[in-house]
């Protein structure tokens, strides 16, 4: 095979050779693509190609759709080879594989019938048991843009979602939009996936979960109230483009769910502060604490080397957090700016403290020679004036400096900016005015003599002698202004001859006759305006005049270009390009009234409870109550002193419920009756009683959570209070008490089983610890217990009895284990299904564990007909100990042989049974 | 989401196009083109066309342009175009266009890998280094003789582990850690030498190549000096806002474990000065003399000094002579540039010479701005030092090292 050869070796050229009209001499030269027909037919350009493909040896093969893809990338025809490369899509060679999948995914909506070929392959593909080639498979296949195979996709789509590897998962959110995309019909299908994958709990997966989402259903807010605080908690894990995506959602979502909290501040300062101050742990009284909790898991991101991490976060802190902490993230965005891309930022950074530094940069740039940027710094100087009252003189006096700047851009723009602070200013602008009007005569940029114009018409009273005076001379000079200034000389001339008629009146009458024959019809229409205020003229609304040209003027604010567009979401395309880009959807504003936190909470309280906040109807009222209660100050007194005493009984409630399990439809019942009696439940109507159970109820819940958080066995993800606690905790040493290890002989930590004889324990803990407790677990509860014996499976493995309770008033129906993430080295036996549970019962089961001799938790999962749930058994050192009876000598020995270990000691209270 | 890319050379062809949807016409392009004509090389990242957005980055003479039909933060696929160019940058050791060229095939799989539907797929270069491997001289001798490829032939299996950054079985014959403290100091420096602002932005970058999964604590002696910084996704977050410690599991090869800055709160030392007088003697005649010498640099040498003299636009021409180094100007930007390179500090390098001046100019606004550059090799200017590395979950006792640079970073002085 010549040609074989020929093109090996022009392998690595075949780019850039292959450029331009070489393209023909190219294939002239070769011998097999039978050049006589190349001018001939255009259709047989591609003969060699199509013979490379068609060959049965991989590297020719290969060297053609390497050909083929230089083609593609340089944007140039190849769909003609569409026949001979969808062939190739079964080809074993991975490498010419991938490259039919590049060419497919480019040219399959072109050549629908053709595509449609390779499907069965792809089809295949996805039960590879290798998951990159289950992720590319459904990559491409989604990518197919062809209609037709839609239901296709969507199959693959929802057996990919739960699929083991979480790559696959990730690849079938990623797949999700581009359905969605191309066949739009299929929503609903597809937002019951995007559900399923924001549950998901790998990093990996939750990124484009929320992409999936945000492109598809942003509207589907309820979606995200189940997931909100995975999502916080796992936010810095996140890759960063996920990051992104997962802030800005919950941006909105913020913006939508919770009440805007510079309000609250101004409503309650002194409490705001109080909470900001000590934000660590306490709960904050004003803040809502998810939203405090969205704000303080994001703060690590400010970190992030992605300056696109960084801005969403800032625009997260800029749009949805109290103003004073905002000011976290802008040290962020200074950091950004010296990384990729200044004035407009000094300016807009500006707090008291600093605006003296800035000031004087801004002075040096004054000095500057390029006029553009000196004007900009002016204009710069101008907004740190307004905004920032303690240096406004010093500003205005610095500007007023300026005036005798030689250079004419500089005072042209000083005088605008004076213009603009002295209507915002009430200082005594009369020395300033008097020096405006003389410089007058010197400047010639339009926009400052109409700006000083406009100064004396507006003071003219407090320079009575020197305003006619310039009107006189603008009156001569009137034909050569631009149009700017003409209109400012009538608008003076109106004014001064409000005021002071008698020296004007003539003046003003010429100006009006010189306006009405101008060029500009702006001025013509102006003039005619104005000519009814002069009676004289033949004027009749005179009386009114005064009124309307003499009144106060509002200040205008200095601000900077960027402010227009603030309503725009800060960092967002819309918001750079100064208009909205297509897809921009505004952030909702902040809702006046929060909807109820309570769908946060990822367990559904009671069924009863459920229906509350399932219900929009009751839902409304509570929200009604909740809204009212802060502007009607008698009511909210009487409310917070009845919430001081239904938070001490719920306390007590819940100790009542943590010592001894009672069934919950009997706590209830008596917590009704209790509150039915409470003065406060009075003057409220029915459905507020069930908001404020379902509120109390939610205490409860936090409460009793903060215990088992004591107990360190409960699932991460479910409470607030709990998961910030476990956050603090994380990352330390394992825990290993000392304070049950009284009950265990320390000895026994040598564990060499051979020559020691094994006892059985003489002490086991027989209070069971939760493993699930019935609220997270929705009515199914389970504790488990160590029995301190080896597992029946394997003797490493260490036996763990679990009780299941069902506190429902349905069957449960298997119980089994679902899926395990172990540490490794660990290893887990399931126990048998449980494949019915009745209401009110309780059923045992025997796990075994190898914990492999470290304290590490095991997770898994327990899956039953009401879901699925996250369990953690997290052992005690003691747990893990065998119990074995051994001789003075020996344990000697063993001793001596562990020299350098670790060493525990641990005083023991002779235990006799 | 990022619909297409475009990559465009210095002449203005569009050399290679990929589509991540439905194709879009490479005429979008001409929007940028014609924004790059009117503006040179200061472009506006984004330009909105009647349809499209353009969002681009120029990069080792190359444009990538972004094309994009939605809203979309503009800084997210700006740094993606960036993640983009690191990772060619990785692999080929540069980003040219007749780089880009030579290895299109791999250019346009890592393109189709790291971005899927417009979202970024896989970014971490360990990652992409399994899927698909980086070319080198010896494999592409090999391949051109066996016809074998780049991609692997054995997909890995199980590397999508939990931690993305990292591919797991790493292995070297010498385990070695490398870590460059290099901080560049910004200031400005007024008329009278007065600092009118001063700040470091320093970066750590390493260079790890240990085998297996280390997991590693950096400790400094003085971690409170650090004012901001910015980190690796690696770095465990959590321990650093504890215990002001770096605590990561490396990813394997190089890369910038942490950026910080140190701002002007805490008194930075600047290492040099320049002492300048240019006093203008007629109207069209001036005398220039400029002094550079060392300052507070722990007895370190202060090398590679470079000074760049923006001269007003009304400066015609300079005849200096210097003692050390070599200088020129250039009529047309007016930059007198001088090359000065070390600094010894018994004969300090000086420079002096007559100006001349346009007639007629306003010689009160003659105002130059000198640039300097320098680098001082095992110093950290800040005085952050390094306490100790720790490695665990390795066995192996690994090299270790660290190295000290200050650089001058936007260091200007004004005269």
């Amino acid at each position: 095979m010549l040609t074989s050869s020929s093109h090996t070796m022009s392998n690595n050229n075949s780019y850039s050779n292959d450029r331009g009209s070489s393209f023909e001499a190219e294939y002239a030269v070769d011998p097999a693509s039978g050049g006589f027909f190349i001018p001939i037919l255009k259709s047989k350009r591609h003969d060699d190609l199509k013979e490379m493909l068609d060959s049965n040896k991989d590297s020719l093969k290969l060297e053609a759709m390497k050909r083929i893809i230089g083609m593609v990338a340089k944007g140039r025809d190849a769909s003609v080879l569409f026949p001979a490369v969808v062939k190739n899509v079964v080809s074993k060679n991975i490498e010419v594989k991938k490259l039919v999948y590049v060419y497919l995914e480019r040219y399959a909506e072109e050549q629908q019938d053709l595509a449609l070929l390779s499907i069965s392959t792809f089809q295949r593909a996805l039960k590879e048991p290798n998951q990159l080639i289950r992720a590319g498979a459904l990559r491409v296949l989604s990518s197919i843009r062809v209609k037709m195979i839609s239901p296709i996709v969507m199959l693959a789509i929802r057996d990919a979602s739960s699929d083991m590897s979480p790559y696959v998962r990730k690849t079938a959110a990623h797949a999700i939009p581009k359905l969605y995309s191309l066949d739009p019909e299929l929503k609903s299908q597809l937002v019951t996936i995007i559900q399923k994958l924001l549950a998901d709990k790998t990093v990996l997966v939750i990124g484009s979960a929320v992409m999936a989402f945000t492109e598809v259903c942003p509207e589907r807010v309820d979606l995200i109230h189940q997931v909100y605080r995975k999502l916080c908690a796992l936010l810095v894990d996140v890759d960063e483009w996920g990051q992104v995506t997962i802030v800005n959602m919950l941006t909105r979502y913020a913006r939508s769910q919770f009440i805007n909290p510079n309000l609250r501040e101004e409503e309650s300062d002194r409490d705001f502060y109080d909470s900001s101050s000590d934000a660590s742990d306490k709960p904050t009284t004003s803040l809502d604490p998810d939203h405090r909790l969205l704000l303080r898991s994001s703060r690590p991101l400010l970190q992030s080397r992605n300056a696109a991490v960084v801005m969403s976060v800032a625009q997260l802190y800029h749009h949805a957090a109290p103003k004073t902490e905002s000011l976290l993230a802008a040290k962020a965005l200074v950091r950004l700016l010296r990384s990729h891309f200044e004035l407009e930022v000094l300016t807009n950074l500006t707090t008291d403290s600093n605006v003296s530094t800035i000031l004087r940069e801004l002075q040096t740039y004054i000095s500057n020679s390029d006029k553009h940027f000196v004007a900009a710094t002016i204009q710069a100087i101008g907004r740190c004036a307004c905004s920032i009252s303690e240096v406004t003189d010093s500003c205005l006096n610095g500007l007023v400096s300026l005036l005798s700047n030689r250079d004419e851009a500089v005072v042209a723009e000083s005088v605008v900016v004076i213009k603009r602070l002295l209507q915002t200013q009430a200082a005594d602008p009369k020395e300033i005015i008097t020096h405006m009007a003389r410089l007058l005569d010197s400047i010639t940029v339009a926009q400052a003599r109409a700006a000083i114009l406009w100064l004396l018409g507006e003071h003219s009273q407090k320079v009575p002698r020197i305003a006619p005076d310039v009107l006189r001379k603008m009156a001569k000079t009137f034909s050569d202004e631009s149009d700017i200034v003409k209109l400012q000389v009538m608008n003076l001339a109106i004014k001064l001859y409000i005021t002071n008629p008698e020296q004007t009146s003539l003046l003003c009458q010429y100006i009006f006759n010189l306006a009405r024959y101008d060029q500009n019809y702006d001025i013509r229409d102006k003039a005619r305006l104005l000519k009814q205020f002069v009676p004289n003229q033949g004027g009749k609304i005179k009386s009114q005049a005064a009124r309307m040209f003499l009144a106060n003027k509002p200040a205008p604010l200095l601000q900077s270009h960027f402010k227009d567009h603030e309503d725009l979401q800060l960092g967002s395309l819309s918001h750079y390009i100064k208009q909205r880009a297509a897809g921009y959807v505004p952030l909702p504003l902040f809702p006046e009234i929060p909807p109820s936190g309570e769908v946060r909470n990822v367990e559904p309280v009671v069924t009863e409870d459920s229906k509350s906040y399932k219900n929009s109807d009751k839902m409304g009222n509570s929200m009604l109550f909740w809204g009212s209660e802060p502007s009607s100050p008698g009511n909210s007194s009487s409310a917070s002193s009845s919430s001081g005493e239904s938070s001490s009984e719920s306390s007590s409630a819940s100790e009542e419920e943590s010592s001894e399990e009672e069934s919950s439809e009997e706590e209830e019942e008596s917590e009704k009756a209790k509150k039915s009696e409470s003065p406060y439940e009075v003057s409220t109507s029915d459905d507020e009683t069930v908001f404020k159970k379902a509120s109390k109820e939610r205490k409860l819940k936090e409460e009793k959570s903060e215990n088992s958080a004591e107990t360190k066995v409960n699932d991460k993800k479910t409470n607030l209070d709990l998961l910030l606690d476990l956050c603090d905790i994380n990352n330390e040493a394992p825990v290993m008490t000392p304070s049950l290890g009284g009950f265990f002989t320390p000895t026994t930590a040598v564990v060499a089983p051979l020559t020691m004889q094994l006892v059985q324990p003489i002490f086991v803990n027989t209070k069971p610890m939760e493993l699930l407790n019935r609220i997270n677990g929705r009515g199914l509860s389970a504790t488990y217990r160590f029995t301190r014996s080896p597992h029946l499976y394997s003797p490493s493995m260490t036996n763990i009895n679990i009780m299941f309770v069902n506190n429902t008033n349905e069957d449960i129906n298997d119980i089994r284990l679902g899926k395990k993430n172990l540490a490794v080295g660990m290893t887990l036996h399931d126990f048998a299904c449980i494949s019915k549970l009745p209401p009110n019962c309780s059923l045992p089961a025997t796990l075994g564990i190898d914990f492999n001799d470290t304290t590490q938790p095991a997770n898994f999962e327990i899956v039953s007909s009401l879901g699925n749930f996250n369990v953690c058994i997290k052992p005690k050192v003691g747990e893990l100990l065998r119990p074995v009876k051994i001789f003075n000598d020996l344990f000697l020995e063993k001793q001596a042989s562990l020299r350098g270990m670790n060493r525990a000691f641990y005083c023991l209270n002779a235990v006799h049974s | 989401m990022i619909h297409s890319l475009f990559i465009i050379n210095s002449q203005g062809d569009v050399f290679l196009e990929k589509h991540w949807r439905s194709p879009v016409s490479r005429s979008v392009c001409d929007y940028y083109l014609e924004a790059q004509r009117a503006s040179g090389n200061d472009i506006n990242p984004v330009i909105a066309t009647p349809h499209h957005y353009l969002i681009s980055i120029q990069r080792g003479g190359v444009s990538f342009v972004a094309v994009c039909m939605e809203e979309i933060p503009p800084l997210f696929v700006i740094e993606f175009l960036h993640r983009i160019v690191d990772t060619f940058q990785d692999y080929f050791s540069d980003c040219t266009e007749s780089i880009i060229k030579e290895n299109y095939v791999v250019v346009y799989e890592l393109l189709d890998e790291m971005l899927d539907n417009g979202f970024p797929l896989a970014t971490e270069s360990n990652i992409l280094k399994e899927l698909i491997k980086p070319p080198n001289i010896l494999r592409t001798i090999a391949n051109t003789v066996t016809g074998k490829t780049n991609v692997s032939d054995i997909l890995p299996t199980g590397q999508l582990s939990n931690i993305p950054w990292r591919r797991s079985g790493v292995k070297y014959t010498n385990n070695e850690a490398y870590f460059d403290v290099i901080e560049e100091v910004d200031a400005i420096i007024d008329k009278s030498g007065a600092t009118v602002f001063a700040e470091i932005q320093g970066y750590i970058d390493c260079c790890i190549k240990l085998s297996g999964m280390p997991d590693l604590t950096l400790s400094f002696i003085n971690p409170r000096l650090f004012d901001d910084v910015s980190f690796h996704p690696c770095v465990r977050f959590k321990r650093w806002e504890a215990e002001r410690l770096l605590s990561f599991i490396p990813p394997d090869g190089n890369f910038r474990l942490i950026s910080y800055h140190i701002s002007s709160q805490s008194v930075v030392a600047i290492p040099i000065y320049v002492r300048h007088n240019l006093s203008i003697k007629t109207g069209e005649q001036a005398r220039l003399d400029l002094t550079v010498g060392p300052k507070q640099t722990l007895g370190r040498t202060v090398e590679g000094v470079k000074l760049e003299v923006l001269m007003p636009k009304c400066i015609l021409n300079c005849v200096l002579t210097a003692n050390q180094g070599k200088y020129n100007f250039d009529p047309v930007s007016k930059i007198l540039h001088w090359d000065i390179g070390r600094i010894d500090v018994t004969k300090l390098p000086n420079i002096r010479g007559s100006v001349s001046i346009a007639s007629g100019s306003n010689t009160a606004e003659i105002n130059p701005s000198i640039n300097v550059h320098f680098t001082i090799s095992q110093l950290a200017v800040s005085g952050l030092k390094v306490n100790r590395l720790d490695m665990y979950g390795e066995k192996y006792k690994p090299f270790k090292g660290v190295k000290y640079i200050t650089k001058a970073g936007r260091f200007q002085i004004r005269m």
